[in-house]
């Protein structure tokens, strides 16, 4: 089935229309009769202890109605089962200016406001850990106490074979340190919910969340409600890039004043709560050496991370394996050591943002091979050349890799750029730079661990042949909705437009587990695929009987369905459907997707396993000015192996939002602090890319047709953040001679690698040690040393 | 010890109402609202145009971006008062007789909305640049929506979706202009 009628064919989006015209209902336009407005007081000190909490005076504010503290949600919780650390409204502690202590639900806005005001707080201040060197080497009480040791979230050591004989054969060896600032989504909608209590004795809330299921788990843990009791509706998605996947306390918050006022309440963040929602990007420190043959084939790797994961645990031990996890699935390395720690800081909590813990040391590792291959006398793009993996094997750390196009991505961006007639060869102060990446399509295990689909999808037709699709998928702005109206239409011979979806609500869709890992084209496109296939062989059946032709001679093409030997006649697709419900009773069907158990033999394994992976490599050129130490982006070229593009049109959106993200990352965005308090909370002062600050972006797609993807398609939303944050650290070398092992390369830093050089130093601008911390025992794994890839396709015909 | 909360949004006294009269996308609203209350508010709350969007309040995103006398305008910095008597224009009102403009075709078309949530106010900042400037430059585009922000699209769609729309919109007219007249 190659010649597809939908698939593959640029088209815009079946929630197109809604959006320009400003339908699209996010969660802060919804407005219910009698709707009261809550307001979160915040901690003013990064660390303390709440010794007295007075809301009397804000209860009795006229317009007041129900104001709640720590006491009324005392159960702990977080997105994921090993680190239950959050609470909706602190109880004893606060960990960063902007933790929650109580909520006001008052008739307006500006009253609940002036409520959270009147309430009496008194804190004791505790001494507060800002940078991950604090946390590990400051005295005082710390914030949390685990069995990593104090402040320590999380530590992991894994060796992958025996690294030290793999070093002793390597011909040359060199160590680099880097460290990667933080930054945040900036999603440009604020995150909004809104709650309500049923008069049957249930709460709906309605929220912008990536993830609806684990903000239904959440409220039943902290609620103390049966899950039957809650429905979750996640309303269209302002942005999100990772920022919106954790429970969020202001969620719980409405959805406790609903049930304790009985009225409707929404709360919506302000920009300044956004930055302390947060969930974004860890500050990461990192050292890694590399071991290499004089041939240029690595030997060895050993990779340490430092992560700062400010207040809370959010998803940080997934992201503190995934700092790891990935280092393998670009390059043959055939020993591998990773150790990692993630610490807790009195700053708002880290967690995912788009490319999740691996843009951090995918930075390290292009610039640290830049070096490198130079020290061996080769060329840094042979180096990497030689050493790509293989289509269809195994990592050192149990990854199976199926199809890659990874040394294809490389050879187009390289060609379409003119990056070897550039590369040394520019004129001073403007350079090319290069990097290149894999991401996962999905993570092979959910956060839930447990034997059910991750992703499944309903079928239904009525009598006037409309299909309703109904999947617990949210669109984020990545697509998914046309995701599955495109695969579902092309299936069934229909267009888009003819899918009606029904999407991200509890009570009425079935699961898929929520937008994050770049899941969900692979996981609910499949499951959406085989639903299709299912309704589509029942109406054949009926249209089989009704032509007296073999099933599958039935045909299903532009809205008809026909005797593919006679395609001239045949009936409209309402017609058939009319067929089969005649033959059989309600015409409905379901899919589901599972990704097959591909975790290795270890403890840890579970982070990295995806059933696919994406590649990307890219060029990024640039003019650096010495004077003003201002760095340009003049034209970025990335190629990026999408397995299969579903839709051009969205794939490209796709590119060339990772591609913005990740210039914004290495130029300009930074998440600090000053004093405990964050430096920036505003979209002005936060620098993001504005239109004027965009290159032009040449995207070249890739198409592997991948094994077990829909359609053959792999992820495209993530990935090809990563390579550009290297690529473009290294074309300013290329520029002016100064390495940057640190980002952003901001103008400051420009200019004292300038002043470096001219006092004759090395130009280079990073960091120069690692904090004193030893991690436990190391977990020795055997490489899957010569295991045969197995394949699961889903699909026969696709 | 520190106490009390943290020193955000501003500090309103008792507010006083005050009745406005509104031309909102043609049509004479007439709202008893707050004197201090934004046009992004009023819009929002009391007219029920949720089309508009905000992404800060503070002016610096041009997500609340709307039309007033066909001038590009921050609603979330604006006060009713001093608008009394002009036309304002939201994305409701792009579209007419239930035909999309050739902007909000173009950005449809083009994918030039992702999460869609930035598109309104890019909407009205990119009409405001056409009926100025009919076929802008890309460096004008960047220009004129230069206080907009996007963190979804890169930006590169919603430029190519104005140029789309420009050329759409210049092809119409010369049509217009070349047409025969015809005799009454
Ligand atoms: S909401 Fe008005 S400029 Fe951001
Ligand atoms: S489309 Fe999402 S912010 Fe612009």
């Amino acid at each position: 089935m190659t010649d597809f009628s939908v698939i593959g064919k640029p088209r815009g989006r079946v929630d197109g229309p809604a959006k320009v015209t400003g339908q699209a209902q996010f969660a802060d336009d919804l407005h219910l009769p009698g709707m009261l407005f809550a307001k979160l007081l915040r901690s003013p000190v990064p660390h303390g202890r709440i010794k007295a909490l007075d809301t009397s005076r804000a209860e009795a504010l006229s317009g007041v109605v129900a104001v709640l503290t720590g006491k009324d949600l005392p159960e702990k919780y977080g997105i994921l089962p090993v680190s239950q650390d959050e609470e909706a409204l602190c109880t004893e502690k606060v960990r960063y200016v902007g933790d929650p202590i109580a909520a006001v639900a008052a008739v307006d806005e500006d009253t609940a406001e002036r409520a959270t005001e009147l309430i009496a707080l008194e804190l004791e201040e505790l001494p507060s850990y800002m940078t991950i060197e604090e946390a590990l080497e400051k005295e005082g009480e710390p914030i949390e106490t685990l069995r990593f040791g104090p402040n320590v979230h999380k530590a992991v050591s894994l060796e992958f074979g025996d690294v030290e004989s793999a070093f002793a054969k390597a011909d040359h060896t060199r160590e680099d340190l880097f460290f990667y600032e933080g930054s945040t989504h900036l999603p440009m909608e604020q995150h909004a919910a809104v709650a309500r209590w049923e008069p049957e004795g249930k709460v709906t809330l309605w929220s912008s969340t990536q993830t609806p299921h684990y903000v239904h788990r959440a409220l039943a843990k902290v609620l103390g409600l049966p899950m039957n009791r809650i429905r979750v509706i996640a309303t269209p998605v302002g942005g999100g890039f990772g920022g919106k996947s954790d429970p969020f306390n202001h969620e719980i918050v409405v959805a406790k004043l609903a049930i304790v006022t009985g009225k409707p309440v929404k709360l919506t963040l302000t920009r300044e709560e956004v930055f302390y929602a947060h969930r974004g990007r860890h500050p990461t420190l990192m050292w890694v050496k590399t071991g290499v043959r004089k041939d240029g084939a690595i030997t060895a790797m050993h990779f340490r991370s430092f992560l700062d994961g400010g207040a809370y645990g959010s998803y940080g031990v997934v992201s503190t394996y995934y700092t790891g996890a990935l280092q393998t699935t670009t390059y043959k390395i055939p020993a591998y050591k990773f150790e990692g720690t993630r610490v807790y800081t009195n700053k708002p909590p880290c967690g995912p943002k788009r490319g999740h813990g691996t843009p951090q040391p995918r930075f390290a590792i292009e610039v640290h091979f830049e070096h490198l291959a130079r020290e061996l006398g080769m060329d840094p793009i042979d180096f990497r050349l030689k050493n790509l993996v293989e289509p269809f094997t195994y990592t050192a750390n149990w990854l199976r890799i199926t199809s890659c196009g990874l040394r294809e991505c490389v050879e187009k961006v390289l060609e379409a750029s003119g990056f070897r007639d550039k590369r040394g060869k520019l004129p001073e102060g403007r350079g090319v730079g290069f990097g290149l990446s894999a991401y996962m399509s999905g993570a092979s295990l959910p956060v839930y661990w447990n034997d059910m689909p991750h992703s499944e999808v309903q079928l239904k037709v009525d009598r006037s042949g409309t299909v309703a699709l109904f999947s617990g998928a949210i669109d984020i702005g990545q697509g998914s909705d046309q995701v599955l109206a495109a695969t579902t239409a092309e299936v069934l011979g229909l267009e888009p437009e003819d899918i009606h979806l029904i999407t991200a609500d509890t009570d009425l869709t079935p699961i898929d587990l929520g937008s994050y890992s770049s899941r969900v084209t692979f996981m609910a496109g499949n499951a959406a695929i085989q639903a299709a296939e299912r309704l589509r062989d029942q109406i054949a059946e009926a249209m089989a009987a009704k032509l007296d032709v073999p099933t599958d001679r039935v045909a299903f093409r532009n809205g008809r369905v026909m005797d593919a030997q006679r395609p001239e006649g045949g009936v409209s697709w309402e017609e058939a459907c009319a067929v089969a419900e005649a033959a059989q009773g309600n015409l409905m069907s379901r899919g589901a997707y599972k990704p097959p158990e591909l975790s290795g033999p270890y403890k840890g394994s579970g982070v990295g396993p995806s059933p696919a992976y994406s590649y990307s490599a890219c060029v990024a050129e640039v003019t650096a000015d010495p004077e003003s130490g201002v760095v340009e982006v003049d034209k970025v070229w990335i190629a990026h192996d999408v397995g299969r593009s579903l839709n051009p049109t969205l794939v490209h959106g796709q590119v060339e939002g990772s591609v913005y993200m990740g210039l914004g990352e290495v130029l300009l965005e930074e998440q600090v602090f000053r004093h405990g308090l964050h430096k920036i909370p505003s979209m002005l002062e936060y620098k993001s890319p504005t239109t004027k600050d965009m290159p032009p972006i040449e995207t070249i797609l890739v198409e592997t047709v991948d094994p077990e993807g829909p359609f053959g398609a792999k992820e495209c939303g993530q990935g090809p953040l990563l390579p550009v944050i290297p690529a473009v650290a290294n074309a300013v070398e290329d520029a002016i001679g100064a390495r940057f092992h640190e980002i952003p390369i901001t103008p400051e830093k420009v200019l004292s690698a300038m002043d470096k050089a001219a006092r004759g130093e090395e130009p280079l601008i990073g960091p120069t040690s690692l904090p004193d911390y030893h991690l436990g025992e190391v977990l020795r794994v055997d490489p899957p040393d010569g295991k045969k890839v197995e394949l699961f396709p889903m699909h026969e015909e696709t | 010890m520190a106490k009390r909360g943290l020193g955000k949004g501003r500090v309103k006294g008792e507010s006083q109402d005050i009745w406005l009269r509104l031309m909102v996308n043609g049509r004479r609203c007439d709202v008893v609202a707050p004197v201090q209350k934004t046009l992004l508010e009023v819009l929002r709350e009391d007219l029920g145009l949720t089309g508009t969007k905000h992404g800060c309040e503070l002016g610096e995103c041009g997500t609340c971006g709307i039309l007033v006398n066909d001038l590009f305008v921050l609603s979330c910095l604006t006060l009713p008062v001093d608008i009394q008597g002009k036309e304002v224009t939201t994305v409701e009102g792009l579209a007419h007789n239930g035909k999309l403009h050739p902007l909000q075709q173009a950005f449809s078309e083009l994918g030039a909305a992702q999460c869609g949530y930035c598109t309104p106010g890019f909407l009205m900042a990119a009409k405001a640049l056409l009926d100025t400037d009919p076929s802008p430059t890309r460096e004008a585009i960047q220009d004129g929506l230069s206080g907009n922000l996007c963190r979804c699209t890169g930006y590169l769609k919603i430029f190519e979706a104005v140029e789309l729309a420009a050329d759409r919109m210049g092809a119409e007219r010369r049509k217009a202009a070349t047409a025969p007249q015809v005799a009454p």
